[in-house]
């Protein structure tokens, strides 16, 4: 048997399903996602995270938008209440994996060198270097950049975008694959509001709306602590639905590959 | 650029593809690409040759089609045509919409060289 066999055909691309001749070749069709290999290592990486429980989010942005502050101050919230990991991906420097470990949570360092995003193989990769077992919550923080991360699963059930208040409230329209994959967007930095006053969080929001999304936007400010009661509070409802789909023996995609998720037949 | 990762990804499914059916070479390579899929049908198309260099899609000609980008309304239930960053219903201009295509980043067919002996 083959992969070839069609089975990979969904509502949305069966009229492609069709089987061009030329003499002298022979003309498969295929109808597989140019990321087979990679989606099938998220989903190998999705079955760890879902045999323990955990909740796993990918963290992206650009550059300094403020995502390893934001973990730092959750994980000082959520201390003694529940169990986090951070796997960290950057261009070079093991300075972000320290910061976590310095707020006393396992972290692990992925060095992508010349690659500007993470994909499932480096995630699967560095699962063999940290002891998941207990852990609640694991997040996963991307390579700064609105780009590429957005196109590769990496096993996470929820995509966190973040958009922080000195980079323009336009940049959901500029970044819509970005945008339109996020689960929740992070307005970060609010606390500069009150100095950059154009900067609009409502415009900023339309923009994500426009790209069809639903998604929770918080507002907050890492530095300060506003608004992390809202990011908290979401963060423990995604952890009881994880739960719940855990117990129930299904799992989640995030929100970035729905013809992924119709082949797959997992809940959209 | 992460065109050159897709490429690679690309080039790697269809040498598994030409394995398993016993070809000896690929022709061709169709893919089907959407304008939210975040790849780029010409960058994609100029990493091509470097990934496939050496494999056996190092002389297949790729051909990439841009899928157009279609909403459907859950509101009025109108499919239309929308734009990347604007995937509002054109009839009655609700945001709640899903994208029908669009988003697709598709491995179509593949045309193999394959020996009269070999099966499948
Ligand atoms: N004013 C302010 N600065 C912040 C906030 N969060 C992060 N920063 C600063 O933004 C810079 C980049 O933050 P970092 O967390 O390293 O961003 P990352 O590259 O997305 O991980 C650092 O200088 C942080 O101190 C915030 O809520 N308010
Ligand atoms: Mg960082
Ligand atoms: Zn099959
Ligand atoms: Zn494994
Ligand atoms: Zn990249
Ligand atoms: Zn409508």
């Amino acid at each position: 048997m083959c992969d070839t066999c069609g089975c990979n055909v969904t509502p949305g691309n069966a009229k492609f399903a069709y089987k061009p001749v030329e003499p002298g070749a022979t003309t498969i069709s295929v109808l597989q996602g140019l990321l087979k290999k990679n989606d099938d290592q998220a989903e190998h990486n999705r079955a760890h995270f879902d045999k323990r429980g955990i909740l796993a989010v990918n963290l992206m942005s650009s550059p300094g938008s403020g995502k390893t502050a934001l973990l730092e101050a959750t994980i000082k919230a959520l201390k003694g209440e529940l169990k986090v990991a951070v796997i960290e991906g950057d261009l070079e420097t093991e300075n972000d994996a320290e910061r976590i470990r310095a707020q006393g949570v396992p972290a692990h360092q992925i060095v992508t060198g010349t690659a500007c995003h993470l994909d499932a193989h480096m995630v699967h990769d560095a699962l063999h270097h940290m002891d998941l077992d207990g852990i609640d919550i694991l997040f996963v923080e991307n390579v700064g950049n609105l780009v590429c991360p957005a196109s590769f699963d990496l096993g996470q059930h929820a995509n966190i975008a973040l958009l922080s208040v000195t980079e323009g409230d336009d940049k959901p329209a500029k970044y819509p694959v970005m945008f339109r994959g996020a689960d929740a967007v992070v307005i970060s930095k609010t606390d500069l509001l009150a100095v950059l006053d154009d900067f609009s969080p409502d415009k900023a929001e339309r923009h994500v709306r426009e790209l069809a999304n639903p998604a929770p936007i918080l507002r907050l400010s890492a530095r300060k602590g506003e608004g992390l009661d809202a990011w908290l509070a979401w963060l423990r409802s995604q952890l009881a639905a994880q739960r719940a789909r855990v117990a129930a023996g299904r799992t989640q995609r995030p929100a970035i590959q729905p013809e992924g998720a119709l082949m797959h037949g997992a809940e959209a | 650029m992460h065109e050159l990762s897709v490429a690679q990804a690309l080039v790697d499914q269809v040498g598994d593809l030409a394995g398993q059916h016993g070809a000896k070479s690929v022709h061709l390579i169709r893919v089907r690409i959407g304008p939210l899929a975040g790849v780029v049908g010409d960058l994609l198309a100029t990493a091509f040759p470097l990934a496939a260099a050496g494999t056996p899609a190092e002389s297949a000609r790729l051909d990439w089609v841009a899928a157009p980008i279609v909403v459907r309304c859950r509101t009025c239930g109108a499919k239309t045509e929308a734009q990347p960053n604007k995937l509002v219903c054109g009839a009655c201009g609700d945001w709640r919409t899903e994208v029908v295509s669009g988003d697709e980043l598709i491995l179509e067919t593949v045309e193999l060289d394959i020996p009269e002996s070999a099966g499948d």
